[in-house]
């Protein structure tokens, strides 16, 4: 048997669009394994010459689900050229709004995009392994989830004005305060949410027993992880300082300040993806394979900070072994769910601070400092803007770190622990191709802006011969 | 005053003379769609969406700078002119840089309406995409040539209302920028009185008050007609 590679274009049910290959040698073992992010946005090029107060706007519309992330980012980038004090109840509402985007994200991974392979099965028939048969077979799953998404939504449109792409987080506050009348309302939506939360963990729980032969091929390996930590080492997603442990638990990196971050990590360019590939730089790009998101922030931090998380990060401690971190990627889905229980409960706490209407919302000043870094644990992990401005404030030079890419070496890392698994290399089965999808979507890769396309493309797969000509494709849906 | 007699949209109209066509195409409550007019200023007749036909003749009249004739007949909405007054929107949009979703005035903007109610939904021309600055050296208000659409509303009101004719044209064709005294930084002029008047009259977001966010500029057209009226018929309308 010849050499072959093995592609998978696009891989579905991600944001964005992305392709696997594989190798196969001789006997038909995968030898090699790659995610090629294929798309290209040039934001960091287009972004030149822009005033520096327009970069929350542009920014966001990086992503339709995550446009809060680089919202705030990007606003506290500008925070740090203004050289202002933001004021408190500011930094709250933006907390605020970046639990409840936290909320809707999660629940859009967990729900819509993976929760169909988890209850219906990875070899289900992939015409009903959907949100759509996921209503059909599992109707108050389905129905929990959009309505945790909505939940989110609207705590995002009642702060932001609008659900996608608000236009609110501004460089040295927000621009509008919350309106004291609308405090109960949103109050109101978060004892639903939690409930809601409480019964998909106890479902997941259950559901998990039958994938646990599964768990140890899905992106189970030593890695470093990376997050952002409070001083004292809570869980955190809108500030604090940033931790690097490794695969051992070792703290590599305590609490280091975010803008320092290029003494961090470094990244790698590869001619066969879009998407740069970091590595923590102490230790080079094969030892510095690092992972970021709700997996590495529950593995990063001492204690969540919340009642119910703590009990169910308490929990959440089963999946370590001889007393590591949890390194098995799969566990994501539930360390999604736990983040959103934290969510919920600081979405409540924050709510029920008196000061949280506030008025004086905004700091002015001018250009107060030619660079600004915003970091922010987005949904899938650590992402950093990074802006040079010139003395008026338009951008010279900007670098978005964003969380798929530290991803990225790990993503790669994960699929080739699926491919050797489960690929058996003389049949190619439907439920191999989505095992492979499913690792990358365990990952929620956010490699576009938006989830509109769903299921305009279906799943392509090309063999190769060792020399690179095609051997045999074909397309699913 | 003397009076003439014209026909317009197959009514018989009465006007003064002197008067351009379209003030009193206006005078007749028709909805007459115009870009670089602005009451308070002297007309331009730059953007040309206020042409209308006149009988006898197959040039198409930009009315703005039209005077009214004794006895001439035009028509002021033809599937033909809609026609070109599309195209017109579309060249402009077709001209610099307008992304809606992230400029100040979006959900305000005179040349987003007017796409809107011309149809313009995509561009049947390519866009040239120029590679254009922003001048933000002003303390308070920044100029982004990717939104002019060289209407020249900020020159005609910083000449004739403000008196200091700081703003003006430079070059011509594509090539034609707004500038500040003798182009250079806006920052720099010492003859700009930071009155902000080009700013209010800006009908896209080419001029805007700094760190202002999208969807959130707000303009005042009306303000050279109202100070117009103040300085010289002593009358402050709200």
């Amino acid at each position: 048997m010849a050499k072959k590679t093995v592609t998978i274009d696009p891989v579905t049910r991600i944001e964005g669009h992305g392709k696997i290959t594989f190798q196969l040698d001789e006997q038909g073992r995968v030898t090699r394994a790659r995610f090629h992010v294929t798309d290209f946005r040039g934001f960091e090029k287009f972004c030149e010459h822009r005033p520096f107060w327009e970069m929350p706007d542009i920014t966001s519309r990086i992503c339709g689900i995550c446009p809060v992330s680089h919202m705030l980012a990007s606003a506290k980038a500008g925070d740090a050229i203004l050289g202002v004090h933001v004021p408190p109840a500011a930094h709250k509402l933006r907390r605020l709004i970046h639990w409840a985007q936290l909320v809707q994200s999660h629940a859009l991974s967990f729900f819509h995009l993976s929760a169909p392979d988890l209850l219906l099965g990875m070899e289900s028939d992939p015409q009903e392994r959907n949100i759509l048969g996921l209503v059909a077979k599992y109707p108050g799953v389905a129905k929990d989830g959009i309505r945790l998404r909505q939940v989110g939504q609207e705590i995002i449109r009642v702060l932001g004005g609008k659900s996608v792409h608000p236009s609110w987080a501004v460089p040295g506050g927000v621009q509008s305060p919350l309106k004291p009348e609308k405090v109960d309302s949103l109050q109101a939506l978060v004892p639903e949410a939690l409930e809601i939360v409480d019964r998909t963990l106890d479902l997941y729980r259950e559901k998990i027993e039958a994938f646990s032969t599964d768990l140890e091929h899905y992106g189970d390996f030593p890695s470093l992880y990376m997050g952002l930590v409070t001083p004292d080492g809570g869980l955190e997603h809108y500030d604090g300082v940033l931790r690097v442990m490794d695969a051992g638990g070792k703290i590599l990196e305590k609490g280091a300040r975010p803008e320092t971050y290029r003494n961090i990590f470094s990244e790698e360019v590869e001619s066969w993806s879009y998407l740069k590939f970091p590595y923590y730089k102490s230790l080079g790009p094969e030892k510095g394979l690092y992972r970021v998101g709700p997996l590495a922030r529950l593995n990063v931090c001492d204690r969540a900070g919340t009642p119910r998380a703590d009990r169910a990060l308490e929990e959440f401690g089963r999946w370590k072994k001889d007393g590591r971190p949890v390194s098995g990627s799969f566990h994501m889905h539930e360390a999604r769910l736990i983040e959103i229980l934290f969510s919920l409960e600081k979405i409540a706490e924050t709510l029920s601070d008196p000061h949280i209407t506030d008025t004086h919302v905004r700091s002015h000043a001018g250009v107060n400092g030619r660079a600004g870094v915003g970091v922010i644990e987005a949904p899938r992990g650590t992402l950093f803007h990074d802006y040079l401005v010139d003395e008026g404030g338009l951008v010279q030079e900007v670098n978005l770190v964003v969380a798929s890419g530290h991803n990225n070496l790990a993503m790669n890392r994960t699929i080739l622990q699926i491919a050797q698994a489960f690929g058996n290399g003389t049949e190619i089965t439907e439920g191999f191709l989505n095992r492979m999808e499913h690792g990358i979507r365990i990952y929620d890769p956010c490699l576009s802006c938006s989830t509109h396309v769903v299921g305009r493309h279906g799943l392509k797969m090309e063999f190769l011969g060792p020399s690179g000509d095609l051997l045999r494709s074909f397309e699913l849906l | 005053m003397a009076l003439v007699t014209l026909t317009i949209d197959n009514r018989k109209v009465s006007a003064e003379e002197g008067q351009n066509l379209l003030q009193v195409i206006r005078e007749q409550g028709i909805d007459m769609p115009t870009l670089c007019h602005l009451d308070g200023l002297s007309e331009r007749g730059g953007c040309r969406l206020c042409v209308v036909e006149e009988e006898g003749s197959s040039k198409l009249l930009a009315s703005c700078v039209t005077a009214v004739r004794e006895n001439m007949r035009v028509t002021t909405g033809s599937d033909r002119l809609f026609r070109y007054r599309r195209m017109l929107v579309e060249l402009l949009f077709a001209e610099r840089n307008h992304v809606c979703s992230v400029c100040v005035m979006n959900r305000r903007c005179e040349l987003q309406s007017l796409a809107l109610r011309f149809g313009v939904d995509h561009l049947r021309y390519d866009p040239l995409y120029p590679r254009l600055s922003t001048d933000v050296s002003h303390e308070k208000y920044a100029l982004d040539h990717n939104r002019c659409v060289l209407c020249a509303r900020c020159v005609r009101v910083c000449d004739e209302v403000e008196g200091v004719h700081t703003l003006d044209m430079m070059g011509r064709g594509v090539s034609c920028r707004v500038i500040a005294d003798l182009n250079q930084p806006w920052a720099t002029s010492r003859t700009c009185t930071n009155c902000g008047k080009c700013v209010q009259v800006c009908p896209t977001g080419a001029m805007y008050i700094k760190e202002t966010f999208s969807a959130h500029g707000e303009k005042r057209p009306d303000l050279p007609k109202r100070i117009r009226d103040g300085r010289e018929k002593h009358t402050w309308g709200g």
